[in-house]
C-alpha cells in the first residue's frame, strides 16, 4: 500500500485500511468482495465487507470523490433519506507506484432493495405506481432544501419497505448540486429528468418481459409528475381565506400532518383591512408519525410504519387505559406487552427477511385477514404462529439484497469522442 | 436551427446585490459556435444556465430564434444539454434507446423511425440500429447517447466544461471531435469552459466574462489580435501576454533604454502620462547588445523549434517577469542578461487606470 493513501472518513473505522485499496476495484479478491454482480455503469460500483457491514465502494476522479462525499454529508445532516458516505480515499497508487482511481465508500443500507428486486417476475403497476409516489416524496424533499438532483432515476434510488408503501433514498449524489434555493426551471428540469429516465426504466422491462402488461410506462412515468406537484403545492402552496375561516389553519396542519410532515414554520398574513388571511408553510419537516413513535418508544422506523405502529399504539390505549393521559406511560407497556414479544418470537434464521416493523405491519394485515376469514377475533399471538409458517418463511432475506447485474448501463466519463467523428 | 439572443440579460442572486451577469447582450448566430469563456466567478456558467431555463432572468430577454423563452420551462425551450447523463437500457435496441424519447412526447412512429434513421446515418450507427447496447463497443455507446439527444432536433446544444473530467490528453483529442461533429451536425451551440485554449480551439466565436460583464466576444483571432481591455489581453493567450507600466516619452512610450513609437493622438487619449504595455512572447525581440528593456534571464525552456525564455525585470520598484519566444537552438541561458524590444506593430496600449484599448490592433 502506498505510503501517501489519503483517507478522509466519517467513521474512524480502521478496518477502511484493511481493504486492498493498492489493486484496482475490477480485480479485488473474491474474499474482500461481497457479492459480484457488477453493472457497467458510469464507474465502476463494487460492494465489501467492512467490519461487519457492507460498503459500496465507487472508482471515481478525487475531485468528483471528494465533491460527492461532501454531498451525501451535507444531505444527510439536513435528515434527508440517502445512503451513508463512510469515506473518500485518495492517492492510490499500485505496488508499482502507477495511480489508480479514487474511491467513494458509501454504506450499503440495510432491507433497502433496488427497484430491479421489487418484483418476482414483472412489475406490477400498483408497485411501479408507488415506487414512483415514493420518489416523488424524496424529490420534493430534496428540492425543499435547495438540492438539485439532475439525474433523477429509479436505478439511482433505493427503497425501503414501508407498511405496504416505499420509502425511497437517493443513492447517486455525483450530478447533484446544493443551492440556497432552487428556481422553478431547476425544479422543472429535475422532473423531466425524473419523467424521462422512468419511462426509460420502465420501457426497457417491457422491453424485458419484465413489466406486467397492464402497465403504460409513459402513464406512469408521467405520474411522478403529478405526484410531486400535488405535494409541492401541499408543502409550499399558500392559501387564502377570509379572517373568519381561521380552522383553515388548523386544517392545513392536519393535512400536512396527514402527509407525514410537521410545519415549523408558517408565515401567516393579514391583509390591510384584516378581512383576508393569508398562510404559507415557510419551513416543513418530514417524519411526523416517526418523530412521535421515536419520541414515545425509542423506535426509529420509517414513516408509514410508525403511522401504522401509532394506530396500534392508540388502540392498545383505547383499550386498556381509556382517559390515560400519561402517553409514554402506555407507549412503554405497549413496547413490552405487544411489540417486542413479536419481535423476540421471530426466529434467528428469519430475522434477516424483513425489518421489525415490517414484520409488525404485515403481521397486522395477517391478522386481519385471518379473522375476516374464519369471521372472528384471532389473537396477535395464534396470527403470529400462522404468518411465520405461511407468510414469512418463504420470503427471501432482504437484508442485503444487491442491485442485479443488468442495470440501466450509465456512459464511462471517460468520453471518447475520437468515435463520433 | 436558431440563432440565440442574449437582450440585457440579468442575474441577481436571491441575498445578493452584485449581479452574477449583468445586462448581457450577445447574439449566436444559426448554427454558430460559440464559446463563452471567463474565470470562476465570471458568470460564464449562469448565463448558460439562464438560457436553459435553470436560472430566473431578473432583468431582459433571452430568445431562442424569434421565440421570448425568458419565462419558459426548460422542456419547452428545444435545447438540449449535451453530455447529461444519458442511460443506455439494456434490452432496449439502439433504435429504441435513441428514440424512445420521441415516443412519450408523443411523437407518431414513422415520424420516430425517419429520425431516429437520420441521427444513425449521421453517426454511423446504422447498421446497429436492432442491436442491444451490450452488442456495441465503448464508443458506440457514446454515439448512441448522443443520438438521443440529436433526434430531439434540439435548436440548440448547451454544454457546460463537458471536458473538465477528463485528463490533459483526451481532453485535447476531445475537443477537436466535439467541434468536429458540431459542424456536421450544424446546431446553434453554446459551449462553456474556464480554459481559454479550449475556447480557442473550438469556438467559431468566444465571449470573454469576468464579473458577470461580458468583456468581448469576437473570432479567437479577434481575441488574440485586438483585445479590448487589459483582462482580454491577459486572459487569451498561452503564455500569457507580457503586461507591464511604461512612462510616456517623446514620440512613444519608454521601453527601458528604447523609445517605442506611439502616434501622439493616442496617447493623449489616456489618463495621466503612463500606459500599460502588451506584448505577446512571439512580439518580443531579445538582444544582447543594443537598446532596450534589460531582462535577468531565470529559465529556457525547449520545445524543439522554438524556446520560451522566462526572465524578470524591474519596473517602478516592483519585479516584473516576461516571457519570449525565442529560436529553440540558438538562445541565451540561465543567468544571461539581455535586452528585449518589441514588435512595434504588435504592441498593445492599455489605458492604467480604465484598462481599455488605447491603439488601434494591426491585424497581418
Amino acid at each position: 500500500m502506498s505510503a501517501s493513501l489519503n483517507i478522509t472518513s466519517a467513521t474512524a473505522d480502521t478496518g477502511l485500511l484493511d481493504l486492498p485499496w493498492d489493486l484496482p476495484l475490477d480485480v479485488w479478491p473474491a474474499e474482500s468482495i461481497a457479492a459480484l454482480p457488477k453493472g457497467i455503469s458510469r464507474h465502476l460500483v463494487r460492494f465489501a465487507y467492512l467490519s461487519g457491514y457492507v460498503v459500496a465502494i465507487k472508482e471515481t476522479s478525487a475531485e468528483l470523490a471528494r465533491r460527492e462525499y461532501d454531498l451525501l454529508r451535507t444531505l444527510q445532516r439536513t435528515d434527508v433519506p440517502c445512503v451513508e458516505p463512510v469515506a473518500y480515499v485518495t492517492n492510490r497508487t499500485d505496488d508499482e507506484g502507477n495511480p489508480l482511481d479514487a474511491a467513494l465508500v458509501t454504506r450499503h443500507l440495510k432491507f433497502s432493495l433496488p427497484y430491479r428486486a421489487l418484483y418476482s417476475q414483472r412489475l406490477r403497476p400498483d408497485t411501479a405506481t408507488r415506487l414512483i409516489d415514493a420518489l416523488a416524496v424524496l424529490l420534493v424533499r430534496l428540492h425543499i432544501i435547495g438540492f438539485f438532483w439532475g439525474d433523477v432515476s429509479l436505478s439511482n434510488t433505493l427503497f425501503r419497505r414501508d407498511a405496504g408503501a416505499f420509502a425511497a433514498y437517493l443513492v447517486d449524489a455525483e450530478t447533484g448540486d446544493l443551492h440556497a434555493r432552487l428556481s422553478d426551471g431547476q425544479r422543472e428540469n429535475d422532473l423531466e429528468i425524473a419523467r424521462v429516465n422512468i419511462a426509460g426504466e420502465l420501457l426497457d422491462l417491457a422491453a424485458g418481459g419484465k413489466l406486467d402488461e397492464e402497465t403504460d410506462p409513459v402513464e406512469v412515468s408521467n405520474g411522478i409528475v403529478a405526484a410531486y406537484r400535488t405535494l409541492w403545492t401541499e408543502l409550499t402552496g399558500t392559501e387564502t381565506f377570509e379572517s373568519s375561516e381561521r380552522w383553515r389553519i388548523a386544517e392545513r396542519v392536519r393535512r400536512l400532518n396527514e402527509l407525514g410532515f410537521d410545519i415549523e414554520e408558517l408565515a401567516i398574513k393579514t391583509d390591510e383591512d384584516g378581512t383576508r388571511v393569508v398562510i404559507q408553510p415557510k419551513v416543513v419537516d418530514a417524519g411526523h408519525h416517526q418523530r412521535r413513535l421515536l419520541r414515545l418508544t425509542g423506535l426509529d422506523v420509517q414513516e408509514n410504519q410508525a403511522r401504522r405502529l401509532l394506530n396500534d399504539l392508540d388502540s392498545y390505549a383505547a383499550t386498556f387505559h381509556p382517559g390515560e393521559e400519561d402517553e409514554e406511560m402506555v407507549a412503554h407497556e405497549w413496547l413490552a406487552s405487544v411489540f417486542e414479544p413479536i419481535t423476540r418470537a421471530i426466529p434467528r434464521d428469519l430475522q434477516g427477511k424483513l425489518e421489525p416493523a415490517e414484520i409488525f405491519h404485515q403481521l397486522l394485515d395477517h391478522r386481519w385477514f385471518l379473522s375476516e376469514s374464519e369471521q372472528r377475533d384471532v389473537p396477535l399471538a395464534e396470527a403470529l404462529t400462522s404468518y411465520i409458517d405461511t407468510v414469512l418463511r418463504h420470503r427471501r432475506d432482504e437484508a442485503t439484497v444487491f442491485n442485479p447485474a443488468t442495470d440501466a448501463i450509465t456512459l464511462p466519463i471517460n468520453v471518447d469522442w475520437r468515435d463520433l467523428v | 436551427m436558431a440563432t440565440v439572443t442574449f437582450d440585457d440579460a440579468t442575474r441577481i442572486y436571491p441575498g445578493s446585490t452584485v449581479p452574477a451577469v449583468s445586462d448581457l447582450n450577445l447574439e449566436v448566430g444559426d448554427g454558430e459556435f460559440l464559446v463563452m469563456v471567463g474565470p470562476s466567478g465570471s458568470g460564464k456558467s449562469t448565463a448558460l444556465r439562464m438560457l436553459a431555463g435553470l436560472e430566473e432572468v431578473n432583468e431582459g430577454r433571452i430568445l431562442i430564434g424569434e421565440r421570448d423563452v425568458t419565462d419558459m420551462p426548460p422542456k419547452d425551450r428545444d435545447i438540449a444539454m449535451v453530455f447529461q447523463n444519458y442511460a443506455l437500457y439494456p434490452h432496449m435496441t439502439v433504435a429504441e434507446n435513441m428514440g424512445f424519447a420521441l415516443k412519450i412526447a408523443g411523437v407518431a412512429k414513422e415520424e420516430r423511425a425517419a429520425r431516429v434513421l437520420e441521427a444513425a446515418k449521421l453517426l454511423d450507427l446504422e447498421p446497429y440500429l436492432a442491436r442491444k447496447p451490450k452488442a456495441l463497443s465503448g464508443g458506440q455507446r457514446q454515439r448512441v447517447a448522443m443520438g438521443r439527444a440529436i433526434v430531439r432536433q434540439p435548436h440548440v446544444f448547451l454544454m457546460d466544461e463537458p471536458l473538465s473530467n477528463l485528463d490533459a490528453k483526451l481532453r485535447v483529442q476531445t475537443r477537436t471531435q466535439i467541434a468536429s461533429l458540431q459542424r456536421r451536425l450544424g446546431v446553434t451551440t453554446v459551449y462553456v469552459t474556464h480554459d481559454q485554449v479550449e475556447a480557442l480551439t473550438m469556438g467559431d466565436r468566444i465571449a470573454v466574462l469576468k464579473d458577470g460583464v461580458l468583456q468581448q466576444v469576437g473570432t479567437p483571432r479577434d481575441l488574440y489580435e485586438s483585445p479590448v481591455n487589459v483582462f482580454v489581453a491577459g486572459f487569451i493567450g498561452s503564455p500569457a501576454m507580457n503586461l507591464f507600466p511604461v512612462d510616456f516619452a517623446d514620440g512613444g512610450v519608454q521601453f527601458g533604454s528604447h523609445v517605442a513609437p506611439v502616434a501622439r493622438d493616442i496617447l493623449a487619449g489616456a489618463h495621466g502620462n503612463k500606459a500599460t504595455i502588451g506584448i505577446r512572447p512571439e512580439d518580443v525581440r531579445v538582444a544582447t547588445d543594443g537598446d532596450g528593456l534589460p531582462i535577468d534571464v531565470d529559465l529556457v525552456e525547449e520545445l524543439g523549434a522554438d524556446a520560451y525564455l522566462y526572465g524578470h525585470t524591474e519596473v517602478d520598484g516592483s519585479r516584473v517577469d516576461i516571457v519570449a519566444r525565442v529560436d529553440g537552438r540558438n538562445h541565451p541561458v540561465e543567468g544571461d542578461k539581455v535586452l528585449i524590444l518589441p514588435e512595434e506593430r504588435h504592441i498593445h496600449l492599455f489605458d492604467t487606470e480604465t484598462g481599455q484599448r488605447l491603439n488601434p490592433a494591426v491585424k497581418d
